[in-house]
């Protein structure tokens, strides 16, 4: 470890990370190097801004998140405690002004969220020199502003930014799309069942049975020249391959979805993240770094953070507590067949196989889940009562907020509901050639919930910009299916079976 | 070093006032000016720009929430998110710009956020009383203003750091260094008071949508007003085509269906202005709302003859805003702005709908008259 990359941390700064960084290792946690940096609130504000980032290419849009933290950070309302990028080093930020015992939650804290970055799975096809791109990208960016002028790329970010959200999450894990093969040309040759005399043939490979297999064939074929093969949920990808794109245009795009890829990881683990820093943060302070003297104002920002809102779910309390389930589940032997086919209230609220397990186990689950495999696999009602948990929806008469139901099932569907996607819409593309004029075509995956129409109308004005020729989803309103399209002038709807 | 951001802070400042990229205006979100209801819980509006995605209908959403009550219990507005879209970016504090603000302070950052100039009074101006403002912390004071929890809270510290706390029997007693007391500051406040006198059409045009404007405008004008006189008072007249005095919670709930007779509000606050308020001393601001229809010219000349001899000698400022709604011809404010342009305390103002408020409190409030 080089000692020099801290100069920005005062001598005192620099021991009490020491003595942070001994605990977590001392406690099996497992980080890249981390680098602390000091700033004012001003430039923490601005980093916060960026997403993180000290160097981000010119949108309006950073301004005016730095205006709402300024403003939020002027008039007393907020402040930023912690922030850390994921990155090999990771870097972090501690606010100039805070005291001691801030600075060591928030170390503690970034320990367990460097850990989390680089354990998780959801992480590991991250790019670790993150820094360094985000910094490249600003240069691009600013080189191809000089060239056509800061209006028409500021448009262009507006447009994609509005189709930032139509990426595939899960794609950095799988493979989606087969190798290309160039057999189109060739005549479909039917092979039916091997026969090895040749008599035997009209047995074996009766004509019907040879028809029919042609025929599949050439439906898969057909199939194949589909416009895109299969439906894509990776609208951006396909835009960038397909759209009569300027090259400029094709490399901010194309940047944009980097970014976005990358910050997608932190939105699937934001309960398991948050949890597991605040989890290791409280773990080591009140075990081990703080003095006396400090409990109280520990105690007071703690508390402050694990706050909730009736309105909200807060990922550092759902999560934090989660953690603290499993572990004591496992500490006590509450898995398994015995325990889960166990009705006996009494028993089940004194079980105790004192098999100290929750230590192991936590670790474990940090590796190999996400939000919602670990709010699936975990969240049990004995859980949601104690957490009181309840789902609430909008009451169209009373034109306000209610609560709605507090039983379990519903509340654990709900929650993985809003976590599914990020909470938003499934749309994919379906045909890049509708109506066999290079129409756009989208589908909206309906699960349930309409989407919002003047929205959804803005949204394709802008994906029509790019695609240049008409654009349209498919979706259902009110239970009727609907297809909207924009050609470039008009919005026209009509309705359709789907 | 100036921030690098500072450049993306001032475009954004550019789309906000509508300089430059009028595409995006109607993106715009004020945020509610008013989250008010209960103590003194304010939003404070931080304006942003809502970029259009493919996103669900938030209102038959909902979601999952933590806390008591029972199914029917009513969340508290400003309680759930606006959207529920998760923002990735890497863990920070979160921004919702909610807090309990006094009054007061809203109103400071009303002033700052509008440029609002203060308000020039008149009345007794050489008058001025002493008022003491409880504004501080200190160590040393009488008994009697004793600050019990920070005084508490620090000895729990002492204690808790000198190992004296016992959480057995967690008894904390209080050294003298351990003392805080409230401090005050003597402000001086210049003794003068102000009425405004509300007025709305109520005609069958009006409906829920132009009183939620009116009730928002008010809330604000009542605030800045407030912070600016000590002793506001408040006087409200409903009209159709007669005129009638009502108080707060009927003034904004009443609908009536009659036609409009615009003078019939401005005599009744005439007569309001000679019998109860003494021009001398009363600094006086009649706010009237309506859609703008008036029920004949002749009316409408009646109106402006009552204004110029009558009530403009005696206010400080007269205010008359539009509220736009789908019934009415809006023709009233063109008269009023025919007969008026120029006269320096008439105010006028054109409110489209509630994103239109925060200029309108300008138009009203930015003349400091």
């Amino acid at each position: 470890m080089n000692e020099n990359r801290d100069t920005q941390l005062s001598p005192r700064l620099l021991d009490i990370k020491k003595e942070i960084e001994g605990y977590a290792r001392g406690f099996g946690l497992e980080f890249y190097e981390t680098i602390f940096e000091v700033l004012g609130y001003d430039e923490i504000n601005m980093v916060a801004a960026y997403g993180g980032f000290p160097n981000r290419y010119p949108h309006w849009r950073f301004g005016m998140e730095y205006e709402q933290l300024s403003k939020g950070y002027e008039y007393g309302l907020s402040k930023i405690y912690e922030m850390v990028i994921n990155n090999n080093p990771s870097y972090a930020y501690l606010l100039e002004s805070n005291m001691d015992v801030d600075q060591k939650l928030v170390m503690a804290h970034v320990f367990g969220h460097v850990d989390f970055f680089k354990n998780n799975f959801s992480f590991r096809h991250t790019n670790r020199k993150m820094m360094d791109e985000m910094a490249n990208h600003a240069t691009r960016v600013r080189r191809i502003i000089d060239k056509v002028g800061l209006e028409p790329v500021e448009t262009f970010v507006d447009r994609s930014l509005s189709l930032e959200n139509l990426i595939d999450q899960h794609s950095p894990h799988i493979k989606r799309r087969g190798e290309k093969n160039d057999d189109e040309d060739k005549p479909i040759e039917v092979r039916g069942f091997k026969a090895d005399r040749e008599y035997m043939q009209g047995f074996i490979n009766p004509r019907e049975f040879l028809d029919e297999q042609r025929k599949k064939l050439e439906e898969e074929r057909a199939a194949k020249k589909k416009f895109p093969e299969r439906p894509q949920r990776d609208v951006l990808l396909f835009i960038l391959e397909n759209a009569p794109l300027e090259r400029w245009e094709g490399e901010i795009l194309s940047l944009m979805r980097e970014e976005a890829y990358y910050f997608a990881p932190q939105g699937q683990t934001k309960i398991m993240n948050e949890g597991w820093a605040s989890f290791w943060h409280s773990k080591i302070m009140t075990e081990k770094a703080l003095k006396d003297s400090e409990i109280i104002d520990y105690a007071d920002h703690h508390s402050g953070t694990m706050g909730t809102r009736p309105g909200a779910i807060n990922p550092y309390k759902l999560g934090i507590e989660l953690w603290r389930h499993i572990e004591e589940r496992w500490n006590k032997g509450r898995f398994g067949k015995e325990w889960d086919e166990c009705d006996d209230l009494r028993a089940r609220r004194a079980w105790d196989k004192k098999l100290g397990l929750g230590r192991q186990k936590i670790f474990e689950v940090r590796k190999h889940y996400n939000d919602i495999t670990f709010i699936d696999e975990f969240l049990t009602a004995e859980f949601a009562v104690e957490q009181k948990l309840f789902v609430y929806g909008f009451n169209e008469k009373g034109n306000r907020w209610e609560i709605l139901d507090r039983e379990f099932q519903k509340v654990k569907r709900k929650l993985l509901q809003q976590l599914t996607n990020f909470g938003q819409p499934i749309i994919e593309v379906v045909d890049g050639n509708f109506e066999n004029r290079g129409e756009l075509l989208l589908a909206h995956r309906h699960d349930g919930v309409d989407l919002r129409i003047d929205y959804a109308k803005d949204t394709l004005v802008n994906l029509q910009a790019m695609w240049r020729r008409p654009v349209a989803i498919v979706t259902r309103v009110d239970g009727k299916g609907i297809l909207m399209r924009f050609d470039g002038r008009d919005h026209a709807d009509r309705k359709v079976d789907y | 070093m100036p921030l690098k951001i500072k450049q993306d802070h001032s475009r954004f400042r550019e789309i906000i006032r509508g300089r430059i990229k009028s595409n995006l205006r109607k993106y715009i979100q004020k945020g509610e000016m008013i989250g008010k209801k209960g103590k003194d819980l304010i939003t404070i509006p931080v304006p942003s720009i809502d970029i259009p995605h493919f996103r669900y209908g938030h209102k038959d959403q909902g979601g999952v929430g933590q806390g008591d009550g029972e199914p029917g219990t009513v969340l508290a507005p400003g309680a759930v998110e606006g959207d529920g879209h998760g923002k990735a970016g890497s863990g920070e504090g979160q921004h919702a710009l909610e807090v309990d603000l006094s009054l007061d302070e809203l109103a400071e950052i009303l002033g700052e956020e509008l440029a609002l100039p203060r308000i020039q009074n008149k009345g007794k101006k050489n008058l001025v009383t002493p008022k003491v403002k409880y504004s501080g912390v200190h160590t040393t004071g009488p008994e009697s203003l004793r600050h019990f929890k920070r005084t508490y809270k620090q000895a729990l510290k002492r204690s808790i750091a000198s190992g004296t706390y016992n959480p057995v029997v967690p008894i904390v007693v209080p050294t003298r260094e351990d003392k805080r007391y409230r401090s005050w500051r003597v402000q001086e406040m210049p003794q003068s008071n102000a009425v405004v006198i509300y007025m709305m059409d109520v005609s069958g045009s009006m409906g829920d949508e132009q009183k939620e404007i009116v009730r928002i405008e008010s809330f604000w004008i009542d605030t800045w007003l407030r912070a600016n006189y000590k002793g506001l008072e408040t006087r409200y007249i409903i009209h159709d085509a007669v005129a009638r005095e009502v108080d707060r919670e009927t003034f904004f709930h009443t609908r009536e269906s009659g036609g409009t007779m615009i003078s019939s509000a401005y005599k009744l606050c005439k007569e309001m202005m000679d019998s109860d308020y003494d021009t001398g001393s009363w600094n006086i601001y009649p706010f009237h709302f309506s859609d703008g229809d008036n029920w004949s010219a002749d009316d409408t000349r009646t109106c402006v003859n009552l204004l110029k001899t009558e009530i403009l000698t005696k206010v400080n400022q007269f205010a008359y805003g539009q509220v736009e709604s789908p019934y009415g011809s809006g023709q009233f404010i063109k008269d009023l702005r025919e007969a008026f342009d120029g006269v320096e305390n008439v105010a006028l103002s054109e409110i489209s709908n509630k994103d239109a408020i925060y200029n309108s409190i300008k138009d009203f409030l930015g003349k400091g008259s």
